[in-house]
């Protein structure tokens, strides 16, 4: 490039700029869209909520039902079990907050604070290892509560993880009580 | 090695053509004349073996994406409906899904073939690095491929995998729901992975137009490691290299078939004939059997986002396995001490391959532990290590004197390491 069109010189860079500036906006915007698509949808962000009802749930039973496409397992503890959850100190467990989405974020592990206050037998929890999502199987494990076949994570009666690879315990989902046996998910 | 082109073409077609195009030159030049070392064994037809795999694949699938469903509701029935009803479907169907299990078969001795050999040593850093490229889409092409019959392994395997990054920081939950397009491996799960399933061979190809690029700029390595020096170390790759290749395609295609008539589901699970269900985990759940290994250092380390590192570490620390090996001597032919480490990780990965089998209990934790920690220290601590303290055998001064001397022509001309 010759010295003398140092005033070419600048037009140009202002092309530069606006042309790698426009581009880069171009970029963003065509990327947005392209990545956002893979996140859920509208219908499957819309499904309803789900209402269950316990009674037919004898003692010492374990119910599952589907809700966004993932297990809930529904346990009416027996009083040993429950027992055995009370017994244990939060300062024991591996996890020690609750994981209750009814709850505060930083409500801790106790066994009142996986269940509903009244209704301590109902064990409402996601039935999705906090490992890598397999379904833990009831009555099993170390614990008395569930174990997960996959990589070997032990719950106790109160869905806490106890032992094995699982970093939390198993969530309870937001859900409330619409009549003194029926619950509503979601 | 990219010497100058001895095409030249009698038939005025091919010059016309050649003229306006080069095509025919450079299949020449690649596949014709290009010269080879002249001492090559059969560890080496795999590369050519892979191709035709690759291709077999593609061919395969792009058939029985003419009968398959990719919806959550009719993805399985469609492939009972390719193994009993389309015209020649049992064979596509078996064919597809037994090759998958040969092609790994056949890289993981190329990949063999590599580390005993000292094929990534320089100047072939980068012909290795496309190879770890490779491998790494050809296992997410396969895991993919096997979300597809929507069986029982299927959808658990998927959502085991998918999940794993669910253990990044911070942003595990949402890259987790993006993976699956909804709050569990779903319909929207199961669309894309098709989508992905049919790019990313595609992808391979490419890849692999890399990888030979490569290897054409720097030649093949041979068995004893010295650099091919003059005229007299080469053969031209036709009719040489192309027969030799080719008789050891027929002899891994015997075993192939025999796989593929004879026992089609010796390599898969039973359990995937049975269709997936979202509300209950079979009770052993295992990958494929060419992930293994990997799942066994995955399960090895009792925290989720470490083990997870772990996994992926145990891969991707081939790419720096160039540096780690802090010999000269590229061929473990003359390296005693690394001859051993070569055989000791081998007979390690395949214990991995077994404890990764097993459900991880009792002493198979203790197990994977161990061979987990073994596996990393000879990559990390014991390759760097006997490069500097081996004393390698005297290397031949040249691959022609080696070839003679194993003739018995010639007695070695013995020569210090490089
Ligand atoms: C689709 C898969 C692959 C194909 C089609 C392929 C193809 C080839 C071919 C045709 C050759 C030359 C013939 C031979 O030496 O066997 C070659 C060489 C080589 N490949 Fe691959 N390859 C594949 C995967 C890999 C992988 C996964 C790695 C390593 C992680 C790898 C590393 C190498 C190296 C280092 C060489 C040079 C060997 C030497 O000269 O000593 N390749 N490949
Ligand atoms: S998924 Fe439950 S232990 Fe891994």
């Amino acid at each position: 490039m010759s010295t003398a069109d140092a005033h070419d010189a600048n037009r140009r860079d202002f092309l530069y700029i606006a042309t790698g500036a426009v581009g880069a906006v171009g970029a963003a915007s065509v990327a947005i869209p392209l990545i956002d698509q893979m996140n859920p949808s509208a219908d499957v962000l819309a499904l309803a909520s789900i209402e269950v009802n316990l009674e037919p749930i004898e003692e010492g039973q374990s119910i599952t039902v589907t809700w966004r496409g993932n297990p809930v397992i529904i346990r009416h503890r027996t009083a040993k079990e429950i027992e055995e959850a009370k017994a244990t100190p939060v300062s024991d467990l591996p996890d020690g907050l609750a994981r209750n989405a009814n709850l505060a974020e930083n409500a801790p592990a106790t066994d009142e604070n996986r269940v509903v206050d009244g209704k301590e037998q109902y064990l409402v929890q996601m039935g999705v290892c906090t490992h890598l999502g397999c379904v833990p199987i009831g009555n099993e494990g170390d614990y008395d509560g569930w174990f997960c076949p996959c990589h070997g994570s032990h719950y106790d009666s109160a869905g806490r993880i106890r032992k094995g690879p699982a970093p939390e315990n198993l969530h309870v989902p937001q859900y409330t009580y619409v009549s003194d046996t029926q619950i509503k998910i979601g | 090695m990219s010497g100058h082109s001895t095409y030249n073409p009698t038939n005025p077609v091919m010059k016309w053509l050649d003229d306006r195009l080069p095509m025919p030159r450079l299949m020449y030049d690649s596949f014709v004349s290009y010269p080879v070392p002249r001492n090559l064994n059969y560890w080496y037809t795999f590369g050519g073996i892979l191709m035709i795999m690759l291709v077999s694949q593609i061919i395969t699938g792009v058939v029985l994406v003419m009968h398959y469903t990719p919806d959550t509701s009719m993805a399985f029935d469609s492939i009972e409906h390719i193994r009993r009803n389309v015209n020649y479907g049992n064979i596509l169907q078996k064919w597809h899904a037994v090759g998958a299990s040969f092609f790994f078969i056949a890289v993981y001795i190329h990949i063999a073939r590599g580390m005993y050999y000292g094929s990534y040593k320089a100047p072939r850093e980068i012909l290795w690095m496309l190879g770890v490229v490779i491998f790494l889409v050809m296992m997410a092409t396969g895991f993919m491929g096997y979300v597809l019959p929507w069986g029982q392994m299927s959808f658990w395997g998927a959502k085991v995998i998918t999940n794993l990054f669910s253990a990044v920081p911070f942003f595990g939950e949402p890259i987790v729901t993006w993976l699956w397009g909804g709050f569990s491996v779903d319909n929207a799960t199961l669309q894309r992975f098709f989508s992905l399933h049919y790019l990313l061979p595609f992808v391979l190809v490419g890849v692999v137009i890399l990888h030979v690029w490569a290897l054409h700029v720097t030649g093949q390595t041979n068995p004893t490691g010295v650099e091919v020096k003059s005229g007299q170390d080469t053969l031209p790759f036709t009719p040489y290299a192309t027969v030799k290749d080719a008789f050891a395609l027929c002899v891994f295609f015997l075993f192939f078939c025999a796989f593929v008539f004879y026992a089609p589901d010796y390599l898969g699970h039973s359990i995937n004939y049975q269709e997936a269900n979202p509300l209950s985990t079979p009770a052993h759940i295992v990958p494929e059997w060419y992930y293994l290994p990997f799942y066994a250092i995955l399960r090895a380390i009792p925290d989720k986002l470490l083990g997870v590192v772990a996994m992926f570490g145990s891969i991707l620390i081939w790419f720096a396995l160039p540096w780690l090996d802090t010999s000269k001597v590229r061929s473990a032919a003359y390296r005693p001490i690394y001859k051993q480490l070569f055989w000791i990780l081998m007979i390690v990965f395949f214990g991995l391959g077994v404890v990764g089998a097993n459900p991880p209990e009792g002493w198979w934790i203790t197990a994977g532990q161990i061979l987990t920690f073994y596996y990393f220290a000879h990559f990390l601590v014991l390759l760097p290590l006997v490069g500097l303290l081996e004393t390698p055998k005297p290397l031949p001064s040249s691959i022609s004197d080696a070839v003679l001397a194993s003739n018995g022509a010639k007695a070695p001309a013995a020569q210090p390491a490089e």
